[in-house]
């Protein structure tokens, strides 16, 4: 069957709309407010400058966290030859409370800080995102099998990192 | 909702304004915006304005899905069509504001019919323009103003798909005989806008 082709060209307005939001706690999650504003930027104009997309199907929603990112991951490596100002790690947000989606910018990043950027972005686009694993993989360019791995190292880490954090604060 | 979920659902919603702002002055800085829009809330409901290359291309009533008026200019403009408030737009929100309360009885902006098809229907959008605030006209009359006596049909339909509706006045044309004929905004946007200008040179 011959791929449906769009009668007209979709504009750029609804498509950024039904986006944004997502595009903008993936890149919080990944690297805090003050980065995620200037990568968020950074996303749009490419998807912006590159309207429309030539395949014009169910990738895109992929394709547009794929290069958001890409962009959070630029922004995490030029921060690391600065110097570094991480966001303090606040390891006292439990997964079930990220879930709940009554986590503000600033305590969704400073949860997450205490994770590498692959975990960081795993468990941005499961938990706050709610993606399936396979749409997970489809955003990462990676094998379903190791999405659903780096998850749960992932989830690992927040509890260990979570438990020491309370033995630290009962002695 | 409780509380803390609404303060928290306020910080992203802030957060989304500051970054959609920053985009979007940054994407009219790089030339990337092919299409500006906003949208106004009105006495007959919100307006969707458009503005492309600094001269309004298209005015929408909200009973028109918005999704068909993006198609439309995506297909005949450009498909990048972003939110965004630019000098022209600002100018529009400002002239139409003071034309609902009463305070302005003809628009001085920038006008660009090139989503009006055929250059009859474009001397048709002229001649409306000429109509006064407070007055009418009859489709014969516009007709013959427009120097084809015999095309009332033809105004009608310029008049139905004039793409930048209020600012120009296509509702200040009536039937020959006073009764309203139609309104691509429906007959109650029609007379509401008449009423209120009669009232304004009352």
């Amino acid at each position: 069957m011959a791929k449906a082709t769009p009668t007209h060209p979709l504009s750029f307005q609804p498509f950024y709309e039904a986006h944004r939001g997502r595009v903008l706690r993936l890149l919080v999650g990944m690297v805090g407010e003050d980065a995620a504003l200037d990568c968020y930027q950074d996303v749009w104009l490419k998807v912006l400058g590159s309207w429309p997309p030539r395949e014009v199907d169910g990738r895109l929603d992929s394709w547009v966290l794929t290069i958001a990112h890409h962009a959070a991951i630029d922004s995490i490596r030029r921060a690391a030859k600065e110097t570094p100002v991480a966001e303090v790690p606040d390891t006292s947000m439990v997964v079930d409370q990220i879930e709940a989606a009554h986590v503000g910018p600033s305590a969704l990043a400073a949860s997450l800080a205490a994770l590498a950027p692959r975990q960081r972005i795993v468990v941005v686009l499961r938990v706050v995102l709610d993606m399936s694993h396979a749409q997970v993989a489809a955003v990462l360019e990676c094998s379903e099998d190791a999405a659903r791995r780096s998850f749960a190292d992932a989830m690992a880490n927040l509890r260990r990192a979570r438990s020491i954090a309370d033995q630290g604060a009962v002695t | 909702m409780n509380e803390e979920g609404r303060r928290v659902n306020d910080q992203w919603t802030r957060l989304e304004a500051r970054a959609h702002e920053q985009f979007a002055v940054a994407a009219h800085g790089a030339q990337l915006v092919a299409v500006a829009t906003i949208t106004i809330a009105t006495p007959i409901g919100a307006l969707l304005i458009a503005e492309s290359e600094g001269s309004i291309v298209r005015v929408s009533f909200d009973l028109e899905d918005d999704s068909v008026v993006h198609a439309q200019l995506a297909e005949s403009i450009s498909p990048r069509i972003v939110a965004y408030e630019s000098t022209v737009l600002a100018d529009a929100r400002r002239q139409l504001e003071e034309y609902f309360a009463g305070d302005r009885s003809a628009f001085d902006l920038p006008i660009d019919l090139r989503l009006a098809r055929g250059p009859f229907r474009r001397d048709v959008l002229d001649q409306l323009m000429r109509i006064p605030v407070g007055e009418t006209r009859s489709y014969a009359e516009v007709a013959a103003s427009a120097g084809s006596p015999r095309a009332v049909r033809a105004v009608g339909s310029g008049c139905a798909t004039n793409p930048v509706p209020v600012i120009i006045p296509c509702h200040r044309v009536l039937r020959t005989g006073g009764s309203l004929g139609g309104y691509g905004g429906g007959l109650d946007r029609k007379r509401w806008l008449l009423a209120h200008e009669q009232q304004m040179v009352a």
